[in-house]
């Protein structure tokens, strides 16, 4: 934990199930352990990075944290106040400090409404200020994720996909939120207007020090933006320590069957890279017994097979869920 | 490279359009470009660019009426491919000019499985009998690296994998007699990493099996990275730089070829860096792009000339040919 940060967000063995129906006729029911014993400190001014691959529970973990989804067990709590408390005006004033930011700029505005609209819409909601104080603040907000106030009557067809990437952005900002879930904000753009809108996440970020839970699947953009990194596999947290730690030492199989699965960053040397990672990512339906990772490890021993390894300090601040790692075998 | 192979399909001065309801979009203006056997050729730019709209006219997937050739020629094995009627392309697509595409879901039939799929194109092409064709599909499987092939062969879309599916996909782009051009339209895009990897070192990997080309349409600086021989690069319709692999991205010397790859999150130079040097505003109408440089609006280093006329090649090497008035002002890296 860094000096004298505090915690902004504590996740407590979270789990959040999905039942659905099986494939074919019958009525038989099962569980989708989207997340699943999911704990972790946020603390204040940093940028968390959550990488794994589809179906890891990344996304859905930074939903149930911004209570979008109910959860099915555990606990979330906001500068040590249970989220998921009954009481709704309670749940309104926290909700003020905690945003979103989703993917797909496409479907994530109203195409009916305008941009002042859109943007304005949280404070209509909370009811804050005059109308004209309404309007000012659009402007205003507009011009601080550099768009032109002149086009708040556009609607969101209008604009370009990062533009509009720009309009979910100072929606997001409306109310003064502390704490910002970015879900994949910059993966449907290219990657010329990606860089604009990193740079515009770090420049708000400094001046108002916000913190963001980043997730996204681009190890390498989560590699540039976070302070620190958790890797998700299957619902679980594999491993987590700071940028450096984890991009220099990191040491659980799945965490380096990623990092060598990316693609190479010039042409040169390219022969000689080597893959580890074999097969498919299981169902997370019915996951493996013991480590979920077990069947694509090269270094996977009975023990894997058997039970599920706890997550533990490797070194100060540096966790792995790993038999293997932590020499318990 | 060394040795110059022969080329095996060459697209001329192509120039491609739309005709929408908002105006004529010139999706392709003046491309040209050659193929040669066994090579990978990349075609990198962002949405919109063009990258799709020129290899989708090699076999004639583009939607025409709305789209129309303007002008130019696509030269494969001795025919100009934009005079072939619509059955001689088919037959075409069968057996020498295959595709991938981007999500084999939409391009796999859901209702047969994905043995018959690919059997159907022997028995199509090369008439052969349906059990000739299953054996056929099976040692297709074992090469695409697909487990327990005789199994998967009976398996519908939707029971595979994303990876899986792109394996039988490309299994059904080897069906062919003499496979002598593939074209893979962001074949990993919608994949994960790790599955990713997988399929490019498949495609690496026949590549050198099989004296296959591949044209790889990608928007991602590291999938050329690990794949290409050369590289087209394009933006809003146009050529703007071409290259080998290595001079791309060691010596790149278009400012779009830069500001992508100055883009990247990963270029090693933002190790500790803060910040990443972005380019800025963004692409243009496509239907109201003059006679000049298409990046012009964007370009740090254009000129008064960059507006009024699109730069004339020039050559920098043999394998290193920029369309850029000022060229000379762009310092590598």
């Amino acid at each position: 934990m860094p000096v004298g940060a505090s915690t902004i967000i504590e996740v407590r063995d979270l789990k959040k199930y999905f039942t659905i129906k099986t494939e074919g006729v019958s009525e038989e029911k099962s569980l989708l352990k989207a997340v699943d014993g999911v704990s972790l400190d946020v603390y204040e001014g940093e940028i968390l990075g959550v990488v794994g691959e589809s179906g890891c529970g990344k996304s859905t973990l930074g939903k149930t944290i911004m209570r979008l989804h109910d959860k099915t067990d555990g606990q979330v709590l906001y500068r040590g106040k249970d989220l998921f408390a009954k009481d709704p005006s309670a749940m309104k004033d926290m909700t003020l400090k905690m945003q979103m930011i989703f993917q797909d700029p496409y479907s994530s505005l109203n195409p009916r409404k305008k941009v002042s609209k859109i943007i304005g819409q949280p404070l209509d909601i909370h009811k804050i200020g005059t109308p004209e104080e309404r309007l000012e603040r659009v402007a205003q907000l507009m011009e601080e994720v550099g768009l032109n106030p002149k086009f708040r009557t556009r609607y969101p067809h209008q604009f370009s996909g990062g533009q509009r990437q720009r309009i979910g952005i100072a929606r997001a900002l409306a109310l003064n939120p502390e704490f910002i879930v970015c879900d994949e904000a910059v993966s449907a753009l290219d990657v010329s207007v990606q860089a604009q809108i990193l740079n515009l996440l770090l420049d708000l970020q400094e001046k108002y020090g916000f913190t963001y839970l980043f997730i996204a699947h681009d190890l390498a953009v989560v590699e540039f933006i976070a302070t620190r990194i958790l890797v998700m596999y299957l619902g679980r947290i594999v491993e987590i320590a700071d940028k450096h730690e984890l991009v220099g030492n990191h040491v659980h199989p799945y965490t380096q069957a990623l990092f060598e699965a990316f693609p190479a960053t010039s042409p040169k040397g390219r022969e000689l890279k080597k893959r580890i990672v074999m097969g498919d990512v299981p169902s997370p339906i019915n996951p493996p017994q013991g480590c979920h990772f077990h069947p694509r490890c090269p270094y996977a021993v009975d023990k894997c097979r058997q039970a599920y390894p706890p997550l533990k300090e490797v070194s100060p601040g540096h966790s792995a869920a790993c038999w293997v790692v932590q020499k318990d075998i | 490279m060394a040795e110059k192979k022969e080329i095996l399909l060459s697209i001329q001065n192509l120039s491609f359009s739309f005709d929408t309801q908002r105006g004529v979009v010139n999706a392709v203006r003046d491309i040209s470009l050659d193929i040669r056997k066994g090579e990978t050729l990349t075609l990198v730019g962002e949405s919109g660019c063009g990258k799709s709209v020129t290899a989708h006219a090699i076999n004639q997937l583009n939607p025409m009426p709305p789209g129309k050739v303007d002008h130019g020629k696509i030269m494969f094995r001795g025919t100009d491919l934009l005079t072939l009627k619509r059955h001689e392309i088919e037959k075409l697509r069968g057996t020498q000019i295959s595709m991938i595409f981007q999500e084999p879901m939409t391009a796999l039939n859901p209702v047969f499985t994905v043995g018959t799929q690919i059997a159907d194109v022997f028995m199509t092409h090369q008439h052969m009998t349906k059990q000739e064709a299953m054996e056929r599909t099976i040692d297709l499987f074992k090469l695409v690296k697909i487990p327990a092939p005789e199994r998967r062969v009976n398996s519908y879309p939707h029971q595979l994998s994303g990876g899986m599916r792109q394996r039988a996909m490309i299994a059904m782009a080897l069906a062919s007699p003499e496979p002598g051009l593939m074209i893979a339209d962001e074949p990993t895009t919608a994949l994960d990493v790790t599955i990713q990897a997988q399929i490019l070192d498949l495609l690496n990997d026949l590549k050198h099996k099989i004296e296959m080309s591949i044209l790889l349409i990608t928007h991602d600086m590291g999938v050329v990275a690990e794949m290409a021989d050369r590289v087209v690069v394009m933006y809003a319709g146009r050529k703007v730089e071409e290259a080998d692999v290595f001079s791309i991205f060691e010596t790149p010397r278009h400012p779009y070829t830069l500001g992508l790859l100055n883009s990247l999150p990963s270029n090693t130079k933002y190790k500790n860096a803060r910040r990443l040097e972005a380019i800025t505003g963004t692409v243009p109408d496509m239907r109201t792009i003059g006679a000049g440089c298409p990046f012009e609006n964007r370009c740090a280093y254009a000129s008064q000339k960059c507006g009024q006329e699109f730069p004339a090649e020039t050559v920098l090497s043999e394998s290193h040919s920029v369309w850029c008035h000022n060229y000379h002002m762009v310092k590598e890296g």
